[in-house]
């Protein structure tokens, strides 16, 4: 086993408790609550291997559901965002990720930051869409997924800031 | 045959997305029809194990306010047994200890972890069929509802908290027996919940205390809910509904009561007779 999987392990195990112990009760302004957890799928290291990618996240959304009684609906999210997380790389890091050379660290923030807001929103929006599951409550959900989002975001900026370790 | 399999390996990762997507519809779907959320909830040993150790943690951080809570009620349960030996103005009101022997167990239970700010939110206990706790039996505090028992396992359960978009209680006005049901619409603050059609003959008034019907076999009649916030005739016009403030802090709740009515199963064995 070597560094990268146990790393991934840790990842996967710490976010998930520090998601549902910490992070689930902030209950910001009565009920805004961020979702750092889905650093797992951002932050995974981009190989070929997305079969396994895809499974992994789908065991990270569905223990969060387990935690927070909210049946499959980080699920279904996490499957999604780690399903059409290759395109969002493309479109934010451009030629790095043509490469095949792309590494978290080495990348410039702006581009990490592009990155993270679009797989947060959608992540957020399929999973408050699926939570809500009703219709004439739109503004609700979108109300939530935008003032959540933003949170998560800002969190997700500042993890991985203060995590990164800059390789010279 | 050689091409069915080269698409489904081609495809291996859109087909995998796919069904991974559906099994989480699924259990999503499931989750929303009341009384089907089976396989993931947080009343198993694993999720509710960690809440414990968890909760054992920052439970000594309101030690003090728990035990002020805690004597507010022993007082008010001191001075109702001391006036109820002279008076019997108090056997007539709703909270009659001689009809409530035998009638009803009374369990107490620690609240492991509490959610309030999804639309769907449930609490978990530390107690379960171990302790002969079973689905459908009421949770209250010392100042009002909390929800109902909907899943359990050998050592914690799960309560649909009134603040869940699915949770329907029966509930009445104080100063008269007209009924209605509480619902919760995901929208107000965790400190609102609505009391929906209520008959528009009904004598609603601001300020006025709405308490538990005795139409079911879950909660025994007055147990306290809220006050009347505010309300309004429904576009129909033939029922109000009505914006109740809560007694009971749903973002602040520590121990917890559980009630279990003894004579469910007859009342339910003569309400639905069954077919031979």
């Amino acid at each position: 086993m070597n560094s990268v999987n146990l790393n991934s392990i840790i990842r996967f195990v710490v976010l998930i408790l520090a998601q549902v112990l910490v992070f689930s009760n902030i209950n910001f302004m009565g009920t805004i609550n961020p979702y750092p957890y889905i650093l797992f799928i951002l932050l995974f290291p981009i190989n070929n291997n997305r079969t396994l990618f895809i499974f992994l996240s789908f065991m990270l959304g569905l223990f969060v559901d387990l935690f927070s009684n909210s049946g499959g609906v980080h699920a279904a999210a996490c499957v999604t965002i780690a399903f059409i997380r290759p395109p969002v790389l493309k479109f934010a890091f451009g030629m790095v990720y043509e490469h095949q050379t792309i590494k978290f660290n080495n990348t410039e923030f702006g581009n990490r930051l592009i990155y993270f807001s679009i797989l947060v929103f959608i992540h957020h929006l399929i999973m408050f869409t699926l939570e809500i599951f009703n219709i004439s409550n739109i503004i609700l959900v979108l109300q939530k997924t935008l003032f959540s989002s933003i949170f998560t975001i800002i969190l997700c900026a500042l993890i991985s800031i203060l995590f990164s370790t800059k390789q010279r | 045959m050689q091409q069915i399999i080269n698409f489904v390996i081609r495809n291996k990762t859109f087909l995998l997305f796919l069904l991974l997507f559906v099994i989480s519809l699924g259990l999503t779907i499931q989750s929303h029809s009341y009384h089907k959320s089976k396989f993931i909830n947080s009343a198993n040993f694993l999720t509710g194990g960690i809440y414990e150790s968890a909760s054992g943690i920052s439970d000594y951080f309101d030690l003090n306010e728990q035990n002020d809570i805690l004597i507010e009620e022993n007082n008010r349960l001191r001075s109702q047994i001391l006036n109820s030996s002279d008076t019997i103005t108090i056997a007539s009101s709703s909270i009659d200890s001689v009809t409530y022997n035998g009638r009803y167990k009374i369990q107490s239970a620690k609240i492991i972890n509490n959610n309030y700010a999804s639309t769907k939110n449930y609490l978990t206990l530390n107690k379960g069929e171990n302790d002969a706790i079973k689905e459908d039996l009421g949770v209250i505090t010392s100042n009002g509802i909390v929800g109902i028992i909907d899943n359990t396992s050998n050592s914690y359960s799960r309560v649909l908290s009134i603040l869940n978009t699915k949770s329907r209680i029966n509930a009445q006005l104080k100063s008269s027996n007209h009924i209605g049901s509480l619902k919760w619409d995901g929208k107000s603050p965790a400190t609102t919940v609505q009391l929906t059609d209520i008959s528009k003959f009904a004598p609603v008034k601001e300020g006025d205390t709405i308490i538990t019907g005795g139409q079911s076999t879950i909660f025994p009649k007055g147990i306290l809910i809220g006050t009347i916030n505010s309300f309004a005739l429904d576009i129909s016009g033939d029922t109000y509904t009505i914006q109740v403030k809560l007694f009971n802090d749903m973002t602040n709740l520590s121990h917890v009561y559980i009630i279990e009515n003894l004579d469910t199963e007859e009342i339910k064995l003569l309400e639905n007779p069954i077919d031979e």
